[in-house]
C-alpha cells in the first residue's frame, strides 16, 4: 500500500476544510444573535393581545383602539350597516369576500385601521359606501372594510380575535 | 518562560506585601460567608421551588416595604419561578395598577394589573421619598439587590474568583442571607453583624415562623434567608441559565476551534525551513 | 515595500477593475504578500486581537444603540430592559462591557511588548504615536461609556473626571459647566457623552488606519530588535504565516473573553452600577474600571489638586516621548540586561499603582502609592535616557535569520559558520 504517500496531503487537505468550516459555522452562529436581538422583544410581545370592553361602544360607532402599535377600528354596525355589507354581490368586490366571512357577530366588525396600500389609517363614516376612506391615496372600503374603490389591492385584514363574555373580546 | 516566572512571582509578592501593609479589614466587620447555592458553578441552575419559596417570601414579607420592579410575567418563565400562565394573570389582576394614559374623560385611574405590567410599589411607600421619611433612609429596589450587595472579598481572593472551578460569584446572594441572619443582638433589631457599621435602618423584617410555606420546608428564618436570596439572585439575573447553556457550547467550540486553528498553523509553518 | 509580487488581476473584469480602483491589489500588497518577520512571537497577535476588539465593540455597540435611551430618568432602566427583555440583549450588553476590559487589556500587552523590545525606536516614532493617540481615544471612549448606564458609579465617575478640569486656573470651572451642559452632571451630560461615545471608535477606527499604514511603511519590529536585511531570508509572507498565527491567537484571546462573559460577566463590573444614579448620593467607595486604576492612583497619590491632575495627564503625554527618552540604540530587551530589570519594576509599578488605585486612601496606602508614582516617572525620565549612555547591551544578532536559526537548530548553527 502506498498509503503514506497518499494519506499526506489527503490529511493535509482535511485539515484545512475542517477548520474552515469550524470558523464559518462560528461566524453564523454568532450571525443570530445579532440578527435576532432586531425582533420584537419580551417586553412588546408581552403586549400583543389586548382586551377591549365593548359596553361604552354606542351602534353607529367607531372606537379606534391601539393593538401591537397600530390602529384596530371596533364598529358597532347598524341594521342598515349590515344589509348594506351582506347584500353586496361578491362580484362587484375587487377583493370578494363574504361579510359572514369577516365578522363573528354582525353588529361587530373589527378590522385592522391600516390602509392595504400603504399603511396610511383611514377615516370613518366617509366615502360613498359610508365604510372608510383612505386620506392619502383615496381608496375606500364599505362597512364589512372591503375595498371597493382606489390602489389599494386587499381588503382591510380582521385580526385574530374572540369573545371572552358578551361585551368583552380579546384582540390578538 | 523561567524569566516570565520569576518576574510574575515578583510582582504577586510585592502586590501580596503591599495588601499585607495597608490591612484595613482588621475592624470587627465579619465578611458574609459563602453559602453553596444551586446556581453556582459551571451547571449551577436555579432552582424553581427554591424560587417559588422565595417570592412567597417577598410578596408576604419584603414588599410590604421593598419594590421589586420586574414584569409579573417574568415569573411565568420556564428558567426562573416558572409559575404558570394562569397563576401569574391571577396575581397581576390582584394588583391594582396607575393606568399609563388617563381615560375618556381625561382621568387618571387605576385597573386590575396585567402580566405585562411591572409590581407597583408598595402601598404604604408610593415614593422613596415617603419610605424614607418612614425610615432616614429609603428601602432599595429589590430587583437588582443581588448585584448592587456583592461585596469585596480583597486581594488575593478576587484572583480565584475568576477562575474556573473556582468562579465565586454569587456574594449578592450571601449577603443578602448574612444581612437576614445578621440580627444577632437580642434587644436591639437595628443592630446587625454583617451590615457595615452594625447600624441598619431596617429593623428585623422576618423571624421563625413569619411565613407558612405550603412544601413541608421548615418555616425557619435560615430557610427564608436562602430562599428569598435566591430568589433575587434570580430576579437580577434572570438569564443566568440561558447564558451558561450557550456558554458551555461556546467553550466547547471554542476549544476545537483553537486547536484546529494551531495544527493548522503548525502545518503552514512546517513548510518553511 | 520592494521586493514583493504584486499583484496582477486573473480576469478581464478584476483588470478593469484594478486599472480603475487598485483596491485589490492594495488589500494583496498589505495583507497578503507583505513581508513580516518570521522570528515574531505570540505576543505580536495582540495586533491581530486588537484590530479585532475594535470591530467587535463597534458591532456590539451600534447593536446597543438600537435599544439604549440617553435620558437620565430612562438610561438605567433601559439597560437592565436589554438585559432582560431584548432578543439576546444579555449577551450583546456583556459581550459590549467585558470588550471593553478585554480591549485595554489586549491594549496593554500590546504596549508593554513595544516598550519590551523597543518598538518605538526609529523608524517607528510616529507609528507608537500613533498607538499613544490612539490609547488616549480608548480611554476617552471608554470613560463616556461607561457614564450611559447612569448607575451611582457611573455617575460618580463623570462627576470625578469632569471635575478634573476644575483644576485648571482661571477658566477651570468654566469649562466643567461647558462639559456639563448645566452646573453638574445631568441629562445634557449624558446626551452628549453618548454622542461622543458612538462617535470615537470610528476615530479610533480612522487612526488604526493610519497606524497600519505606519506599520507597513516600516515594516514590524521583532523580538530581535534588528532590521530586515534580506527579505528572502528573513521574512515570510503575511498570508498565510502571519494570518494563520493571528487567527489562532486570537481563538485562544476568545476563550478568555467568552469565560468572561458566559460564567463571570459582573466580575468587572462595579457592584454600585447596580444602583441607579442619584445625584444626592456618592457610593461609599469611588473607583473607577480597573484599566484606569494606575492614573487614579497617581492622582490620589498628590496632594495638591492642580499638581496631581498634570501628573495624571503627564504619566499617559510622556508615554508619546518614548522615542526620545529611550536614548539606547539598541531596540531590543534581550540584548538590554540592565533594561530588562528596570523594565520589569516599571509593570511592577504600574501593577502595584492600579492595586492601590482600588483601595481606600490611607496613609500608608498614599505613601505606597507615591513610591510608586516616583518608580513610573522615575522609568521614563531618569532610568530611560541615562541606561542608553551607561548600559553595556549584549552583541545582537547578524541578522533575523541567523537568530531563528541559531534558535531553532543550535547544532547545524554551531557546525559550519555563514553556510545557510
Amino acid at each position: 500500500m502506498s498509503s503514506a504517500v497518499i494519506e499526506n496531503p489527503n490529511r493535509r487537505d482535511f485539515l484545512f476544510i475542517t477548520t474552515a468550516a469550524v470558523g464559518a459555522v462560528g461566524a453564523a452562529s454568532v450571525a443570530w444573535p445579532l440578527i435576532d436581538q432586531m425582533n420584537p422583544d419580551a417586553s412588546t410581545l408581552a403586549l400583543s393581545s389586548i382586551e377591549v370592553d365593548l359596553s361604552p361602544i354606542a351602534e353607529g360607532q367607531i372606537v379606534t383602539v391601539k393593538w401591537r402599535g397600530g390602529p384596530v377600528f371596533v364598529r358597532h354596525r347598524t341594521k342598515k350597516e349590515i344589509d348594506d355589507a351582506v347584500n353586496t354581490p361578491l362580484s362587484e368586490l375587487k377583493d370578494p369576500q363574504t361579510d359572514q366571512a369577516r365578522v363573528q357577530k354582525p353588529e361587530w366588525l373589527i378590522v385592522s385601521g391600516v390602509c392595504t396600500h400603504l399603511g396610511c389609517v383611514p377615516l370613518g363614516h366617509e366615502g360613498q359606501y359610508d365604510g372608510w376612506k383612505c386620506p392619502c391615496h383615496g381608496s375606500v372600503y364599505d362597512t364589512s372594510g372591503r375595498i371597493r374603490q382606489g390602489p389599494a389591492p386587499l381588503n382591510l385584514p380582521v385580526p385574530e380575535y374572540a369573545f371572552l363574555t358578551a361585551t368583552k373580546v380579546k384582540i390578538g | 518562560m523561567n524569566r516570565l516566572t520569576t518576574s510574575i512571582l515578583a510582582l504577586a509578592l510585592t502586590a501580596m506585601g503591599a495588601s499585607a501593609a495597608l490591612g484595613q479589614d482588621a475592624e470587627d466587620q465579619p465578611k458574609p460567608a459563602r453559602q453553596s447555592w444551586s446556581f453556582s458553578g459551571l451547571f449551577g441552575t436555579y432552582d424553581q421551588a427554591q424560587l417559588q419559596r422565595g417570592f412567597q417570601v417577598y410578596k408576604e414579607v419584603c414588599s410590604n416595604c421593598h419594590r421589586l420592579s420586574i414584569p409579573f410575567r417574568t415569573l411565568a418563565d420556564p428558567n426562573g419561578p416558572a409559575y404558570s400562565e394562569a397563576q401569574v394573570k391571577a396575581l397581576a389582576a390582584s394588583y391594582q395598577i396607575v393606568n399609563d394614559e388617563p381615560n375618556d374623560k381625561g382621568e387618571i385611574f387605576k385597573r386590575a394589573g396585567t402580566p405585562a405590567d411591572i409590581f407597583p410599589p408598595p402601598d404604604a411607600y408610593p415614593n422613596s421619598q415617603a419610605a424614607a421619611a418612614a425610615f432616614g433612609k429609603a428601602p432599595p429596589d429589590m430587583w437588582l439587590l443581588a448585584k448592587a450587595r456583592k461585596y469585596e472579598r480583597g486581594f488575593p481572593w478576587f484572583v480565584f474568583d475568576a477562575l474556573p472551578f473556582d468562579q465565586y460569584q454569587e456574594m449578592g446572594a450571601d449577603y443578602i442571607y448574612a444581612i437576614l441572619n445578621g440580627y444577632t443582638k437580642s434587644g436591639d433589631a437595628q443592630w446587625n453583624a454583617y451590615y457595615p457599621g452594625h447600624r441598619i435602618a431596617m429593623p428585623q423584617p422576618i423571624v421563625d415562623g413569619a411565613v407558612a410555606y405550603t412544601d413541608g420546608t421548615p418555616a425557619k428564618l435560615d430557610n427564608y434567608a436562602r430562599d428569598v436570596a435566591a430568589f433575587l439572585s434570580w430576579a437580577s439575573e434572570p438569564t443566568l441559565d440561558t447564558r451558561k447553556k450557550i456558554g458551555f457550547r461556546v467553550m466547547i467550540f471554542l476549544f476545537a476551534l483553537a486547536i484546529l486553528l494551531y495544527l493548522t498553523k503548525k502545518r503552514i509553518w512546517s513548510k518553511l525551513h | 515595500m520592494s521586493g514583493t509580487p504584486s499583484y496582477v488581476p486573473k480576469s478581464a473584469i478584476g483588470k478593469w477593475f484594478e486599472s480603475r480602483l487598485p483596491i485589490m491589489g492594495l488589500v494583496h500588497s498589505s495583507f497578503v504578500a507583505f513581508p513580516v518577520p518570521r522570528n515574531l512571537n505570540y505576543l505580536w497577535t495582540f495586533g491581530a486581537i486588537l484590530a479585532f476588539m475594535l470591530g467587535a465593540q463597534i458591532v456590539t455597540g451600534v447593536i446597543l444603540a438600537m435599544h439604549y435611551v440617553p435620558s437620565a430618568t430612562e438610561a438605567f432602566a433601559s439597560v437592565e430592559h436589554i438585559m432582560r427583555d431584548v432578543n439576546f440583549g444579555w449577551l450583546i450588553r456583556y459581550l459590549h462591557t467585558n470588550g471593553a476590559s478585554m480591549f485595554f487589556f489586549a491594549v496593554y500587552v500590546h504596549m508593554f511588548r513595544g516598550i519590551y523590545y523597543g518598538s518605538y525606536k526609529a523608524p517607528r516614532e510616529v507609528l507608537w504615536i500613533l498607538g499613544v493617540i490612539i490609547y488616549l481615544l480608548m480611554m476617552a471612549t471608554a470613560f463616556m461609556g461607561y457614564v450611559l448606564p447612569w448607575g451611582s458609579m457611573s455617575f460618580a465617575g463623570a462627576t470625578v473626571i469632569t471635575n478634573l478640569f476644575t483644576a485648571i486656573p482661571l477658566v477651570g470651572t468654566g469649562v466643567a459647566h461647558w462639559l456639563w451642559g448645566g452646573y453638574a452632571v445631568g441629562d445634557p451630560t449624558l446626551n452628549r457623552f453618548f454622542s461622543l461615545h458612538y462617535l470615537l471608535p470610528f476615530m479610533i477606527a480612522g487612526v488604526v488606519g493610519l497606524h497600519i499604514w505606519a506599520l507597513h511603511v516600516s515594516g514590524q519590529n521583532n523580538p530581535e530588535g534588528v532590521e530586515v536585511k534580506d527579505v528572502e531570508r528573513d521574512t515570510v509572507a503575511f498570508t498565510p504565516y502571519a494570518t494563520i498565527k493571528d487567527l489562532f491567537g486570537v481563538s485562544v484571546f476568545l476563550i478568555v473573553y467568552a469565560w468572561f462573559v458566559f460564567y463571570i460577566p459582573t466580575y468587572l463590573l462595579d457592584a454600585d452600577n447596580s444602583v441607579q444614579a442619584n445625584p444626592l448620593v456618592t457610593p461609599a467607595h469611588i473607583v473607577p474600571e480597573w484599566y484606569l486604576l494606575p492614573f487614579y492612583a497617581i492622582l490620589r497619590a498628590i496632594p495638591n489638586k492642580l499638581v496631581g491632575v498634570v501628573a495624571l495627564g503627564a504619566a499617559i503625554v510622556l508615554l508619546a516621548f518614548l522615542p526620545w527618552l529611550d536614548t539606547s540604540s539598541v531596540k531590543s530587551g534581550k540584548y538590554r540586561p540592565v533594561f530588562r530589570v528596570f523594565f520589569w519594576l516599571f509593570v511592577a509599578c504600574c501593577v502595584g499603582l492600579g492595586y492601590l488605585g482600588s483601595q481606600e486612601v490611607s496613609d500608608t496606602a498614599t505613601l505606597i502609592a507615591r513610591i510608586l508614582a516616583l518608580g513610573y516617572f522615575g522609568f521614563l525620565l531618569v532610568v530611560l535616557p541615562l541606561l542608553g549612555v551607561f548600559e553595556k547591551t549584549k552583541p545582537l544578532p547578524a541578522s533575523i535569520a541567523d537568530a531563528v536559526l541559531a534558535k531553532t537548530k543550535p547544532a547545524e548553527a554551531v557546525a559550519p559558520p555563514a553556510s545557510h
